[in-house]
């Protein structure tokens, strides 16, 4: 114990040296977040101190370890880490699909060689990664891709169309879903490839969303060469490490946050209080039921990670926790909109941030279909769970 | 936050699982009913449970309980729901018990929490006076007479109420209805002058009363806490009412879904098992969702109950509003998904949907905690 308090302490001082006080102040929204990458245009000098100051620490992936570029911090290292660095509401240094979803899978499926290569720029924040994992004909049937990928030999040539690809026009390398046996059963002829997207024949197009923005790419490929030791894990198996990293991703949807303030402090905030009360009754009728369900929500899904540390895995409960997060994130957002009124239906100018709120309020009505919709992890969870029969 | 049970807390989830499963299961409960048993509940059962420790689960060891506190009291409390199990555990194990601890003097305790831990007292509290829980408003007077006070009033809702050997009453000593201040709380013997009682038959077939108070004379000495100050003691009361409740529901709730999707499992229509219709197994899959969230709820208002009972008003009012809606909701979709057979006695899954109505209601349904809830965050 007193190990911990001495490391709090270094943690600490650390920090008070190497976190600039811009990074002190909490993200205003996603596009405050950091992404790193070859061609990152950082949107601070101080954002760039930061990341690169935790990316050589390790510290943007604390229990990584040390030597794929990690900080090789044991779990109550970890914890003192974070609630140091939420102590000083430190920004998160480095948002990164490698840290979330390809590194925990290179840390199960990978080879040495591939861990050493990837995983320390990724720690570094030096390459930006994106996923290719839906097609136009494979969205909720992701099993049903048909990306082309061809054994030539000394390397493969990949064929074919991603869509949904998050960021593919900024990244720098894609982890990507490849059909190399396309006689097999569905689940049976997939493999997971990496390649760079500066390779000749890859090109990203961004897709406007309802929300104005553009997150998300259709990414096509043609003739693409990938080198043979870029195949992860054995081949034809892939989708064994789709389904892990599926599950990765649900968990991370189910938790999205966005501004994590009490709902009623939000509502409050915007409609004010009239005696002590919000004047609606409808809506705080509305506001209530939701905090209920935050708070209800929030507790299982500690109680879930607590359980999936304890022993039993989180199975096909990570199916419930991203059905329901996502479902109440849609629902939160509703109800910010409707406070706002007239307010929030503004899409330019200052007042709004440029419409800030009802661009992200769009925007959370993707995740009730990304990673899965909300159908599918009913599905799941009345086939894995319930063990309903099939139809 | 402990939400994961320990070891010991396992063990006693086990043993009540197979207790109630084995001395209680939901025939004994048809048994009181179809019989019209006179006490409406299973004397022996409540022999047994005194036997096991359940009934003196809040009761500290000096006064002969076991003293183990929410937690264990709600996993007991999980398993009579999920058994709908008809035994005076909450009127005395948690109400009587907790008023006496909170509320009782030196004597009143020695004289009551040992009979309440031997299964030899059961006792009832004499609180609701209206269609819908609402303590403030409580209207029932007790002038100062003589040495004592004079009881005039009526009460309704008295869980176990024709069969207690002592009841609890919530009278208004001083102030005026809408004021948790002058609420007085006294220990009555039902066999007192003035004092009538009638047993309600209700839709779960579980106890219920509703008591005329016609000039009961009291003395001094039956006053539990203080004069005028009873809605401290009376809010420890109801948040343990609503505590344990909402560990019966998550019970009852949880029960009513395995029989359900074990139902639909089986069931065949057009050539297949109904279970493999989309529109059964999403709302199946919803409800799964709805569930685990309620056992979060119900695991943190029993962790806050043992924490600090004072603090954790709020978290037991999310819990009692959480288990009203989804246990109603594992009741309603219980019978439509079992179809016809749902609406028939045979099954048991309209004694479910009954008792989980009843239950709800108790110390405030889901809409007056959520209003609750509201007016404790500030909004």
């Amino acid at each position: 114990m007193s190990d911990l308090k001495e490391f709090r302490e270094q943690v600490r001082a650390w920090l008070e040296e190497n976190c600039p006080a811009e990074m002190r102040i909490p993200m205003k929204g996603f596009d405050d977040a950091c992404w790193g990458g070859r061609n990152y245009e950082f949107a601070s000098q101080a954002q760039e101190d930061w990341m690169r100051a935790m990316g050589a620490k390790g510290w943007t992936v604390p229990t990584w370890p040390k030597e794929y570029g990690g900080g090789g911090l044991s779990k109550e290292e970890a914890k003192v880490l974070k609630s140091e660095m939420k102590r000083i509401k430190a920004r998160s240094p480095l948002s990164s699909f490698g840290i979330w979803m390809l590194g925990p899978a290179l840390l199960k499926f990978g080879n040495e060689e591939q861990k050493k290569k990837f995983l320390p720029p990724i720690a570094r924040g030096e390459i930006r990664w994106c996923q290719g994992y839906s097609e136009p004909g494979a969205g909720s049937d992701l099993a049903a891709l048909a990306t082309k990928c061809e054994d030539k030999g000394d390397h493969y040539l990949v064929n074919g169309q991603k869509v949904w690809t998050s960021y593919a026009d900024q990244a720098d390398w894609i982890f990507c879903l490849v059909r190399t046996d396309p006689k097999a059963k569905k689940h049976e002829g997939i493999s997971f490839v990496l390649f760079d997207m500066e390779t000749p024949g890859v090109e990203a197009k961004p897709i406007k969303l309802i929300s104005g923005k553009s997150p998300f790419c259709e990414t096509f490929f043609e003739d693409v060469r990938v080198e043979k030791k870029n195949l992860v894990g054995e081949k034809n198996k892939g989708w064994t490490i789709a389904k892990y990293l599926l599950t990765h991703e649900r968990e991370m949807i189910g938790g999205m946050g966005g501004d994590m303030r009490p709902l009623s402090e939000i509502v409050a905030g915007t409609v004010g209080l009239e005696d002590g009360k919000l004047a609606d009754p409808m809506l705080r009728a509305k506001v209530a039921q939701t905090e209920v369900d935050e708070w209800a929500y929030m507790l299982t899904l500690n109680r879930k990670l607590a359980e999936a540390k304890a022993g039993a895995s989180l199975g096909a409960d990570s199916s419930m926790l991203k059905y329901y997060g996502t479902e109440l994130n849609k629902r939160r957002f509703e109800l910010m909109m409707d406070a706002a009124g007239h307010d929030g239906l503004e899409w330019e100018g200052e007042r709004s941030n440029d419409g800030d709120l009802a661009r992200m309020w769009l925007r959370t009505k993707g995740n009730s279909i990304e990673g899965g919709t909300t159908e599918i992890q009913l599905n799941i969870i009345s086939k894995r769970i319930l063990e309903l029969p099939g139809a | 936050m402990a939400m994961l049970l320990n070891e010991d807390e396992k063990m006693l989830a086990e043993t009540a699982e197979g207790f109630f499963a084995d001395k209680s299961p939901v025939k004994q409960l048809r048994t009181l009913r179809d019989n019209r048993d006179d006490t409406g509940y299973d004397k022996g059962l409540w022999q047994e449970m005194a036997d096991m420790g359940f009934t003196g689960v809040l009761i500290d060891e000096e006064h002969g309980g076991v003293d183990m506190g929410f937690m264990a009291a709600g996993l007991i409390a999980e398993q009579m729901g999920k058994n709908l199990t008809a035994s005076p555990f909450l009127s005395t194990g948690i109400l009587a018990a907790t008023a006496l601890k909170q509320g009782g003097s030196k004597e009143q305790k020695a004289e009551w929490l040992p009979k309440i831990a031997s299964g030899e007292t059961i006792m009832a509290l004499a609180l609701e006076e209206s269609r819908k829980h609402n303590p403030k408003a409580t209207n029932m007077s007790a002038e100062r007479s003589g040495n004592g006070f004079k009881l005039s009033g009526q009460k309704g809702m008295v869980i176990d109420g024709h069969v207690a050997d002592q009841m609890i009453v919530v009278a208004r000593t001083s102030g005026e209805a809408g004021e948790m201040d002058g609420l007085t709380l006294f220990l009555v013997d039902p066999r007192t002058n003035g004092v009538s009682v009638e047993r309600t038959q209700m839709v779960d077939s579980r106890n219920s009363a509703r008591i005329d108070f016609d000039d009961v004379e009291v003395n001094a000495d039956a006053v539990l806490g203080e004069v005028d100050k009873g809605g401290e003691v009376l809010g420890a009361i109801v948040n343990a009412g609503r505590a344990a409740v909402a560990a019966e529901l998550l019970g009852s709730g949880g029960e009513a879904f395995r029989q359900t999707t074990d139902y639909i499992r089986e069931r065949k229509q057009f050539g297949v098992n109904v279970g493999s219709f989309q529109a059964l197994q999403h709302r199946s899959a919803h409800l799964y969702s709805e569930l685990e969230n309620a056992r979060s709820a119900v695991l943190m208002a029993l962790t806050a109950m043992d924490t600090d009972a004072k603090s954790a008003e709020l978290p037991v009012a999310m819990a009692k509003a959480k288990l009203g809606q989804v246990a109603k909701l594992a009741g309603l979709e219980g019978v439509q998904m079992h179809g016809g057979v749902g609406m028939t006695d045979e099954y048991d899954i309209g004694l479910y949907l009954k008792r989980i109505r009843v239950a709800q209601e108790l110390f405030g349904d889901a809409n007056y905690q959520m209003e609750q809830i509201a007016t404790m965050k500030g909004y």
